[in-house]
């Protein structure tokens, strides 16, 4: 309400995610396709996982058969939201259109930032939605209940599963600019884009549940950003981190977003100051 | 007639592969790429057993024969079945219109279209996996193994293109290529990384009987480790059971002449 009173210096980005979101929302076929795909990945995952289980002891398993079900649907239902290029930015590298993005009377950084806020927001929302009623009463119906996506460990752990979850998005979105803003040093930049969406799928989880990773890389994984991407908000829905650690994760979150758009913004005023923009 | 278009088809590789290497650093970091996303695939797969030991009897070496013979066999159907895989466009463009006018299978021709160097990361990926498992002392290697080795690889490409044929097929109703395909084609390497026999039974029979991905790789993988296979199947089934493969193609180029006769261009 008050930003229709008066306008803000926040207008033009809102004006940008919105924009964007109704554009990405038009795919919606290619949705329906992908929720197809990804519920078949899941059943053979869950089916993967399931085999172990059953020709495992019981100390031998880092999580509950069914905190590894809720870990594989959250996370085929919120692909879409980790980290990956923008690929309009990629293309203005490209064709030199870079050079009217620094025409733009907004600060190329936040400009980039809402981009890829919209870019991870309107997929998953379009995705997150159907693959969820898939897992969590599709399943049952199908027969396969003891595979469906169960609700929250608690109230609470539903909570915190929320908040973690945007603060996992604002996180994806300042690694997203990040990537972005690496092209400006290597212009052609399939390899770096594929190098590191390689690394975020294997160190967010999405891969292979973390916990289910070698022990001694437990304190890397911790350590790194990636985790708190999914794996960290997926084992707060089913309980498997504590509802009392999970201001911990938050601080976490909240503290590698801080730093990494500190670091965007750094690098974006050196690699716009050494930038050479493509002519033709 | 088959040695000319045979000889069409080398044409059309060497232009493809020139195109390619025109860059050449592209080239290089997009196969790099494409290795260690598939490498990461098998981190997956060796953490699991770093941990749990064993799937159902089955150990690493194991799992890695039929791992390494999935990713060589998809890599080498996806380097070449590009022109199926990017149908949809031609068809939203209507550029197929072309293709039917040449005097030429449109088949061949959109088997021409191009031969995806890159897919070599994955490949070598899955060359590697297979050479661990062949030299882990699990297989006692003859040659008649060897063979089954190679024959399943052939077969096996004869049922991923017989997918990717039908992916093809739809767009002609759709004019869109179906993302719903990559279940069985991303989908069915995933699933065809682990034995067949650590699924539910409805999975294992839409593997065999629809889809015969489990004939091209897990029956012969089975025949090559020389173990029983856990539900009973007769050994001799792994020694016949790829030719499902090239079967499974036959019908998906029939079903394919029907779409060419269904097609009515976009005319954009």
């Amino acid at each position: 309400m008050i930003a229709e009173a008066r306008p803000g210096p926040w207008r033009p980005y809102c004006a940008i995610v919105s924009a964007r979101f109704r554009m990405l929302l038009q795919y919606r076929s290619a949705a329906i396709a992908g929720l197809f795909t990804q519920a078949f990945f899941g059943l053979t995952l869950i089916m993967i996982y399931e085999a172990f289980y059953r020709s495992a002891a019981v100390s031998a398993r880092p999580m509950a058969f069914a905190q590894i079900v809720s870990y594989v649907w959250l996370a085929q239902a919120l692909l879409a939201m980790l980290p990956n290029v923008d690929a309009d930015v990629r293309a203005m590298v490209r064709s030199g259109a870079i050079a009217y993005e620094l025409c733009r009377p907004v600060d190329l950084y936040s400009l980039w930032y809402a981009r890829a806020v919209a870019h991870r927001t309107a997929p998953t929302m379009l995705r997150a939605a159907p693959m969820a009623v898939f897992a969590a009463i599709g399943l049952p119906l199908l027969g396969l209940g003891e595979w469906r996506l169960a609700p929250p460990a608690s109230l609470a752990a539903g909570a915190g599963f929320a908040v973690a979850l945007v603060c996992a998005l604002a996180l994806a979105c300042a690694i997203s600019v990040l990537i972005n803003i690496s092209l400006l040093w290597t212009v052609s930049g399939d390899g770096i884009v594929m190098l590191v969406a390689t690394a975020v799928s294997l160190l967010s989880g999405l891969v292979v549940p973390l916990p289910l990773l070698p022990d001694w890389a437990q304190p890397i994984l911790r350590w790194l950003p990636f985790a708190a991407l999914a794996d960290l908000p997926f084992r707060i829905y089913s309980g498997h981190i504590a509802v009392g650690s999970v201001a911990v994760v938050l601080g976490r979150q909240l503290a590698w977003t801080a730093a990494l758009v500190a670091l965007g913004r750094w690098l974006i005023g050196r690699g716009m100051r050494r930038m050479v923009v493509q002519g033709g | 007639m088959t040695r000319d278009a045979l000889r069409l088809y080398v044409h059309y590789v060497r232009v493809s592969i020139r195109s390619q290497l025109q860059y050449r650093a592209a080239f290089v970091m997009t196969s790099i790429g494409a290795f260690l996303i598939t490498a990461s695939e098998f981190i997956a797969v060796w953490a699991l057993f770093d941990r749990f030991g064993q799937v159902r009897g089955w150990t690493l070496p194991e799992i890695s024969l039929f791992y390494g013979m999935i990713s060589i066999t998809w890599a080498l159907c996806d380097a070449i079945a590009r022109g199926f895989e990017t149908f949809g466009a031609m068809v939203k463009a209507g550029d197929f219109d072309r293709i039917l006018l040449r005097p030429r299978s449109t088949v061949l021709q959109l088997l021409g279209q191009e031969l995806t160097l890159r897919r070599v990361g994955r490949l070598l990926q899955g060359i590697l996996v297979l050479g661990y498992a062949a030299t882990a002392g699990t297989i006692d290697w003859t040659v008649w193994r060897v063979l089954l080795l190679l024959a399943s690889i052939a077969c096996g490409m004869c049922a991923f293109l017989g997918i990717v044929v039908l992916q093809a097929t739809s767009a002609f109703w759709t004019v869109e290529s179906l993302e719903v395909w990559n279940a069985f084609t991303y989908g069915g390497v995933t699933m065809s990384q682990y034995p067949l026999a650590i699924y539910r039974s409805w999975f294992r029979g839409l593997f065999t009987y629809v889809i015969p991905l489990g004939c091209v790789n897990y029956f012969p993988g089975v025949a090559i480790l020389g173990s029983a296979e856990p539900l009973g199947t007769p050994v001799f089934v792994g020694w016949i059971a790829p030719l499902a493969g090239p079967v499974f193609l036959i019908l998906c180029l029939q079903i394919w002449r029907i779409g060419v006769r269904h097609y009515r261009s976009t005319g954009s």
